[in-house]
């Protein structure tokens, strides 16, 4: 089963990436584009079927390495 | 008296700290391999600059899970003196030695230069031969030094005087300008609580003879020296 995690700075946190491409993209033009937030993506395989064991150990994963909680928070997508 | 000086794979300022102890300071040093089990008797451990396990996934994941970080979490629990400089820094924090956390710099460059940093705090094993207010003329390395803790943590940080180290102008002064990455309250190292754990993203170990442009390094090096020479 595939767990994908998706690991992104927190609403709080002022993401200098973000802005430098939003940035950017109003000087291609795209001024509706109002907001940019960069993220991670991760996608893990899991030796598992069970839909809520593999959230639990993609969410014990993310918990442990992928985000640093002081900083970023993520979401899961299973299947 | 004898520095452990911690060898990641990707750390590149191990040998600049070992010169700076054993050359410089004429102390003891051993380099230690990041997958040893044991710190040989040092009194001092130092997390050098560099770039540990590539950055990957962010400065500092992964070394907290290399061997050698047990020993030095015990060294630190016990109240060992421990130093991490730039990217030992950015070790620190994910191994939870220290609080808080590095973002990308605010401007997004690399940052390579020498600034001024104000002493704030003296009763460190790294600072104790420095004067409150001081101004050390050290250099940066770095592209992530952008230190971020969430309000109640810089809160207690402050209440408990663990800022050891703020970025400043020549006089002194705490303004935007002289904050070359971001940081919030202009801060370039933090102590633990016990106080005995100190991250820096300046490095002292390049800042030590009349060649590299500054001796002011020597102001941290020689303070852990007087430290434990008094301890």
């Amino acid at each position: 089963m595939r767990a994908r995690v998706f690991v992104t700075l927190k609403p709080s946190v002022f993401d200098p990436q973000g802005r430098t491409i939003v940035e950017a993209l109003h000087s291609l033009g795209y001024d509706s584009v109002e907001d940019v937030r960069q993220g991670k993506y991760f996608e893990l395989d899991l030796a598992t079927t069970d839909e809520g064991k593999a959230r639990a150990l993609a969410a014990d994963v993310a918990d442990k390495l992928l985000a640093n909680p002081i900083i970023e928070s993520y979401r899961i997508e299973i299947g | 008296m004898k520095f452990a000086v911690i060898v990641f794979p990707g750390s590149n300022c191990d040998h600049d700290a070992y010169y700076a102890a054993t050359h410089v300071l004429g102390q003891q040093a051993e380099l230690i391999w990041h997958k040893d089990t044991s710190l040989r008797g040092a009194d001092v451990v130092v997390l050098p600059g560099g770039f540990a396990h590539g950055d990957y996934l962010r400065t500092g994941a992964m070394a907290r899970f290399s061997p050698i970080m047990q020993e030095v979490n015990a060294f630190a629990a016990k109240g060992g003196p421990t130093i991490g400089i730039c990217n030992g820094f950015q070790v620190l924090l994910e191994a939870g030695l220290l609080p808080g956390a590095m973002l990308r710099n605010k401007g997004l460059k690399y940052r390579c230069e020498y600034l001024n940093v104000r002493v704030e705090q003296t009763d460190t094993p790294f600072t104790c031969g420095a004067e409150v207010g001081q101004i050390l003329h050290l250099p940066i390395g770095h592209g992530e030094g952008n230190y971020y803790a969430p309000p109640e943590v810089l809160q207690s940080l402050e209440a408990n005087r663990q800022v050891v180290l703020r970025y400043a102008t020549a006089d002194g002064a705490l303004d935007a300008a002289a904050n070359p990455n971001g940081s919030l309250n202009n801060i370039a190292g933090i102590c633990s609580e016990g106080r005995n754990v100190v991250g820096m993203m300046p490095h002292p170990e390049r800042a030590c003879e009349p060649l590299l442009g500054s001796t002011d390094g020597l102001v941290i090096l020689e303070s852990v020296v007087k430290a434990l020479a008094t301890a």
